[in-house]
């Protein structure tokens, strides 16, 4: 037999937390997956990390520089930066999962549909779904926010709806592959169903690409909700969020610079961490790619 | 009773199959029986049939598939059956083995979960009854440590061992009908040979019949009881293995054998050839399938296509030659 001499249960053990230990053996992953867990911490345990209350205003102390009392200083208001930024960090990751939750439930059920359905049903989903993808998001935006008002709501449901065909295609194409897949074919040949088909040979194979694409679909939606917050069109005022914060820095950014530099740090940070974490996952979560040597 | 035992399990009557746009049938009037307790080894090249064959008895052929004739399994007719009939007959009473071990399982599944699925028929089994019978199976066609090869994924094993594995999934279902589709074909020559050993008690231990296809006469030679030969479509000649290795009737036949490297006794520089090539489907000669390529053609092999017809006992050829 060809195969290497393995002693079990050392092996075993291993294999079970492959693509963890995997993930934190890259050190790039490490550091982005460690970084990402000290911006999901933030969000869920603000109101008690926060040093201050990030709506107390306090003109007195307005566009102070960073300080033992305040670490990262005031805004134009007096108010604590870094309170509002742990605030923003909350606003900014739930608009990021609810907007890609969205999105995912949303692609995921058109392109199961379009790859295991017929022809016709395909193509309308495709149609459907490029007829999205070719409105420029902004405009698209703009245009929703014009109807509907700028609130959270509204914000969420623009990059559901934006960000679906990204991972309509994924789906769609993964299921098409799959669909010729050997093993796909022994199984029918073994008589499964296709719901058994769909859920327990397919399903899990689509795990790996969704999990990157909403790592890597997370800094973008970041972008969207920032971008648009600072347009005024997404989160309004006074809820801190990193974009409306960098737009009123941006007002003051020659008298108190720090408050700009305060809200556009976090953006950057959280995005590339994102970035590479959504590519270490890539490379973790192939079982294929981590051969055991 | 002694009718019933005589039902032969699978029968083609004047099978052809039409793929989805093409415009010609792949297969053509394909008739044969493989009889209870018997191997059948499908032989041909590439594109003469025989995996469309398997893929029409198990009912696996792309949608919009035409199948003509009838395909008879244990007397009912697969190619008619509702798809939901026919689907409850596979991995239960029919069984298949793929082609490459390497693609046929699920590369992120492990094999205890896999082969645990493949049983879903046996709702009378509880989960660790299914996974304790998987894994006797595989210590049954061979494999050490059937406990860590259970927990393992595929890409942790040699396709040797992936072959045993994807043989005791179909002998986990205890088919009455195995299909064997080149199942060494993705294997180096010494793997080979230590699966056509498994292959050999897996077929004792089918409570049906066999069928085997391949390229390689020596496999038909080493396991089955019976061949089939297909060359562009059609079934050319037929019959136990022993007649029609010793003496082969149909000149396709006579020039397969000839071809092949176990039969050269004399050394030689250069192995044999048949000249010519395969006819597509859709530009077939009017007469005999091979008459271009045969050695021995006259007149009426170029005109008039020759019916399978007995040849003798037991075996059938379809031949201007041989039948008149």
């Amino acid at each position: 037999m060809a195969d290497s001499t393995v002693s079990p249960p050392v092996a075993v053990r291993a294999e079970r937390f492959g693509v963890l230990r995997r993930l934190f053996g890259a050190p790039l992953g490490a550091i982005a997956a460690i970084v990402v867990m000290a911006f999901a911490l933030a969000a869920i345990a603000a109101p008690w990390l926060a040093p201050y209350d990030p709506n107390a205003i306090a003109p007195v102390n307005r566009m102070q520089g960073p300080s033992g009392a305040h670490w990262l200083g005031t805004d134009q208001l007096g108010r604590d930066l870094l309170s509002r930024i742990i605030h923003g960090t909350r606003t900014a990751l739930y608009v990021a999962f609810a907007g890609t939750g969205g999105a995912l439930a949303v692609g995921m059920a058109m392109g199961m549909a379009a790859g295991l359905g017929g022809k016709v049903l395909d193509s309308v989903l495709v149609l459907f779904n490029d007829s999205i993808k070719a409105l420029p998001l902004v405009l698209f935006a703009l245009a929703l926010v014009t109807i509907y008002g700028a609130s959270m709501v509204t914000l969420i449901s623009v990059i559901a709806v934006s960000m679906a065909p990204g991972y309509f295609r994924v789906v769609r194409n993964q299921v098409m592959v799959l669909n010729n897949a050997d093993f796909i074919v022994a199984a029918q040949s073994m008589g499964a169903s296709r719901l058994r088909l769909a859920v327990t040979h397919m399903l899990p194979n689509l795990i790996g690409p969704i999990l990157v694409l909403i790592a890597m679909d997370i800094p973008a939606v970041i972008g969207i909700e920032s971008g648009l917050s600072f347009l005024g069109q997404g989160i309004q005022p006074p809820q801190s969020s990193w974009g409306n914060m960098l737009a009123e820095g941006y007002t003051y950014v020659r008298q108190a610079p720090h408050i700009a530099v305060a809200a556009g740090l976090p953006i950057v940070v959280s995005t590339i961490a994102f970035t590479f974490l959504g590519e270490a996952l890539r490379d973790a979560l192939d079982p294929r790619s981590g051969g055991r040597s | 009773m002694n009718n019933l035992v005589r039902e032969p399990i699978l029968s083609l009557d004047d099978v052809s199959i039409t793929y989805p746009g093409a415009p010609a049938p792949a297969v053509r009037g394909v008739t044969l029986d493989v009889a209870q307790g018997e191997t059948l080894g499908l032989v041909g090249e590439s594109g003469s049939g025989k995996s469309s064959l398997a893929a029409a008895i198990i009912g696996l052929l792309p949608d919009g598939s035409q199948i003509g004739g009838t395909v008879r399994f244990e007397g009912r007719d697969l190619a008619h059956m509702p798809a939901r009939t026919l689907r409850a007959l596979r991995g239960t009473e029919i069984a298949t083995i793929a082609q490459d071990p390497f693609t046929a399982l699920n590369p992120i599944m492990r094999i205890g979960r896999q082969l645990d699925e493949f049983q879903h028929w046996r709702g009378d089994l509880n989960r660790a009854e299914r996974r304790a019978r998987a894994t006797d199976m595989l210590a049954q066609v061979g494999l050490s440590d059937p406990e860590v090869r259970m927990t393992q994924y595929p890409h942790q094993m040699s396709g040797g061992i992936l072959q045993r594995i994807a043989i005791a999934a179909a002998l986990l279902a205890e088919p009455k009908l195995l299909i064997a589709d080149e199942p060494t074909t993705a294997l180096d020559a010494t793997t080979e040979a230590q699966i056509l050993g498994i292959m050999a008690d897996a077929k004792a231990r089918v409570r049906g019949a066999t069928v085997f296809i391949t390229h390689d006469i020596s496999v038909v030679e080493r396991l089955c009881d019976r061949v089939a030969v297909l060359y562009a479509g059609e079934l050319v000649e037929s019959g136990t293995v022993a007649q029609v290795l010793e003496a082969p009737k149909h000149p396709y036949t006579q020039a397969l054998l000839a071809c092949d490297p176990a039969r050269i006794g004399k050394p030689t520089r250069s192995l044999p050839t048949i000249p010519g090539t395969v006819p597509a489907p859709d530009n077939l000669p009017q007469g005999c399938v091979f008459a271009p390529r045969c050695p021995v053609a006259i007149e009426c092999c170029e005109t008039i296509r020759p019916k399978l017809e007995s040849a003798g006992p037991g075996r059938r050829a379809a031949c201007h030659l041989v039948n008149t």
